[in-house]
């Protein structure tokens, strides 16, 4: 009976059913184009990134003012950023969000558009931007990641977390990544939930692995993986690790996974600490020393991870070209405050073997454009601003982790997007911006001068659409189209 | 017949359960959906009406809600039907307003909050796996609240601006109990630069 219902379930929990409700529900909102010369008094604001920041500020400016006109632009043709290309598969819960932004794109749709498939800076220049709208708000995130800076790292079996994410999630840049998992174990640099993220779908059964909307190219490698062991490896100790409860906690909880939690170097420190930690870090903390004492050992289980600390990689050392082992100094912390202690390196090595090295170790948010025009934090990756406000910019924000960095999780965003989107109503009501009096020519003529096919938000549904009827042939919730010009044929399909 | 072991709010909640756990349980009957009417069986697989139908007990709100939509948080569109259902409480939203709010027993405070169109958002819909809905309660009725189970605690370690009377909207359901209870959201804004930092405006 189980095997009947699940993948059922799965398809009821993704949330298709109430999609196409919603659709058929919103079929008399098909017309998605304002009309130019009746919003000629609106103000246009224009937000860079279709991702929960950029979906969430809009939502806010939508609901706060009902004068305003939105546009969201994607350098991609699907929105939803990293809550379709970041989000673990196996958390669809948290996909739910997108229930939300569609809700946003439908019920405003006379004020808001989808602009899929337009890159800024490249389609459509900044200045071009600024001139055609009243408010540009930046939320493109962060694009790129950060190095290790060390021998071997671009060597063959080492990737970075996001290209690694990004091939499962079906990323049409990296998805033809094909990591090789050949060999017994795997070590994952960093200790954040994409660290996590990586590990539980390499451990995790893999009939489970396939209900999930993971694409059917990164389920076909993970279903033949060879990988036994995966090494969780950081540089600091237990009390500054990133990752989430909840992550930590579904790790613990692996089925036929022993966990080792290697606190022996630490236990005198945490106890130490312990008194003074906050919740969230104690609470965290309890669950690693639990673990520790009770390490999980099954008969019949045959994988196994390490959460191992106090470690900062020095070198990948290689063979012919590809990643043997990568060598680590061990640490000591130096430091008062927890959150500020400094990992020290001292003269004692370990090699830890893999063939499979993947480096988690952060996001990073790049210039856009020639960072000429939009100012760059250089030292912290964000683009400088006052509650949401570019500095010196009048009418040009920022939000999500352009705006603070990348780091945190949906609930953050969520906070973030509306304290941007509160300092654009703000500057509004207090008339630090009007809408322009000359008259403004809308971008989407000169995008289609330019002959790009934008998608606009009804022809992502075809997508998805298309989508979903792909993964109920597989048991799937979706199975992602990860390529972009089939992605735009089937945007352009006519209605079925 | 045993007494029902877990209420959920509705036929989404119990799938979206069982999906968590795995497996679906034996014997039904020991649980109890509320808000399950025949218009939402119609939008299930076969397979599973089936199962429902033999096992699982209608409550009487069954009959209220006749309408076709399937959407979670529909119960909370409900008026309540006498005095008796009557649950007042209050939200202070984002801007420290006070909204008073004429509830019924059984209302989810966050869907709650969606129909009377107050700022509060529900990102995983109820589900466990975000913190959108954080409020914070009155100390004099978190001891009427059920002890948060560990999942939402793993979630409200990640809420922004964590109290002690910290809870997640969707894990409150109204009850007698709870008359003239204040759910106060979070502030939004204006507390990023706690280091003092103050950068200048444009």
């Amino acid at each position: 009976m189980i095997n009947i219902i699940c993948p059922i379930i799965t398809l009821v929990m993704s949330g298709k059913i109430f999609q196409h409700i919603l659709k058929k529900y919103n079929h008399a909102n098909q017309h998605r184009c304002y009309s130019l010369k009746r919003n000629a008094k609106k103000l246009k604001s224009c937000i860079v990134g279709g991702g929960p920041a950029g979906f969430y500020t809009a939502q806010r400016l939508l609901r706060r003012n009902s004068e305003i006109l939105v546009d969201i632009f994607d350098k991609l043709p699907v929105p939803f950023g990293l809550v379709r290309f970041g989000v673990a598969p196996d958390h669809p819960e948290v996909k739910n969000v997108i229930n939300t932004f569609t809700q946003t794109a439908n019920r405003y749709s006379d004020r808001c558009r989808f602009l899929g498939n337009v890159e800024v800076g490249k389609d459509v220049s900044i200045s071009q931007l600024l001139e055609s709208y009243d408010i540009v708000v930046f939320s493109h995130g962060a694009e790129s990641d950060r190095k290790l800076n060390i021998p071997g790292e671009n060597s063959d079996g080492v990737y970075s977390a996001r290209e690694f994410v990004g091939w499962y999630n079906g990323l049409p840049e990296f998805s033809h990544l094909a990591p090789d998992l050949s060999k017994e174990s795997a070590i994952i640099l960093g200790h954040g939930n994409v660290a996590l993220d990586i590990a539980r779908l390499l451990l995790m059964p893999v009939d489970e692995l396939a209900k999930t909307d993971i694409c059917q190219h990164a389920l076909d490698v993970v279903a033949a993986s060879k990988v036994q062991h995966v090494h969780i490896v950081g540089r600091r100790g237990p009390l500054q690790t990133a990752f989430t409860i909840k992550e930590f906690r579904e790790m613990t909880k692996l089925p036929n996974v022993e966990s080792h939690i290697c606190l022996e170097d630490s236990k005198t420190s945490i106890m130490e600490e312990y008194e003074r930690l906050a919740r969230p870090r104690r609470r965290i903390t309890d669950l690693m020393l639990k673990m520790a004492d009770n390490p999980t050992v099954s008969k019949s289980s045959n994988k196994s991870w390490s959460l191992e600390f106090l470690l900062t990689p020095l070198e990948v050392l290689t063979e012919n070209g590809h990643a043997s082992a990568v060598r680590f100094a061990k640490n000591k912390l130096e430091g008062k405050e927890i959150d500020s202690q400094k990992a020290v390196v001292t003269d004692e090595v370990v090699d830890l073997q893999s063939n499979l090295v993947i480096r988690s170790i952060g996001y990073q948010t790049l210039p856009i454009g020639d960072g000429n025009v939009i100012p760059f934090d250089d030292k912290t990756y964000t683009i400088p601003n006052h509650y949401g406000r570019v500095l010196n910019h009048k009418g040009v924000y920022c939000s999500g982790w352009a705006k603070r960095g990348p780091v945190g999780v949906i609930a953050g965003t969520m906070t973030d997007a509306f304290e941007t989107a509160d300092s654009v109503i703000e500057d509004i009501e207090s008339g630090v911006i009007k809408p322009s009096t000359s008259c403004i020519k809308d971008i989407t003529e000169s995008l289609l001068h330019e002959g790009i096919s934008v998608v606009d938000f009804n022809e992502w549904e075809n997508i998805n659409e298309e989508e979903m009827r792909r993964g109920d042939k597989v048991g799937k919730p979706r199975e992602k189209i990860i390529n972009v010009h089939e992605m735009i044929r089937i945007a352009k399909s006519l209605d079925s | 017949m045993a007494a029902p072991l877990k209420t959920f709010a509705c036929s989404w909640c119990l799938l979206r359960h069982f999906s968590k756990a795995k497996a679906m349980p034996i014997a039904l009957n020991n649980f109890i959906i509320r808000n399950f009417t025949n218009s939402t069986v119609g939008k299930f697989h076969p397979k599973i009406i089936n199962v429902f139908k033999n096992n699982v007990v209608m409550t009487s709100n069954a009959e209220i809600h006749t309408t076709c939509r399937l959407a979670h948080g529909d119960y909370e569109w409900q008026d309540p039907v006498d005095e008796s259902q009557v649950v007042n409480i209050e939200y202070v939203d984002r801007k420290g307003t006070v909204i008073p709010v004429k509830a019924k027993v059984g209302d989810n405070a966050m869907y709650l909050a969606h129909r009377y169109d107050i700022e509060l958002e529900g990102a995983c819909e109820a589900s466990l796996a975000c913190s959108t809905c954080h409020v914070y309660v009155d100390e004099k009725y978190l001891d009427v609240l059920p002890e948060p189970d560990e999942r939402e605690d793993d979630m409200l370690d990640m809420a922004v601006y964590l109290r002690e009377n910290s809870r997640l909207g969707c894990q409150i359901i109204l009850t007698k109990e709870m008359e003239g209870m204040r759910l106060t959201l979070p502030k939004a804004t204006r507390n990023f630069y706690v280091d003092g930092h103050v950068p200048t405006p444009h």
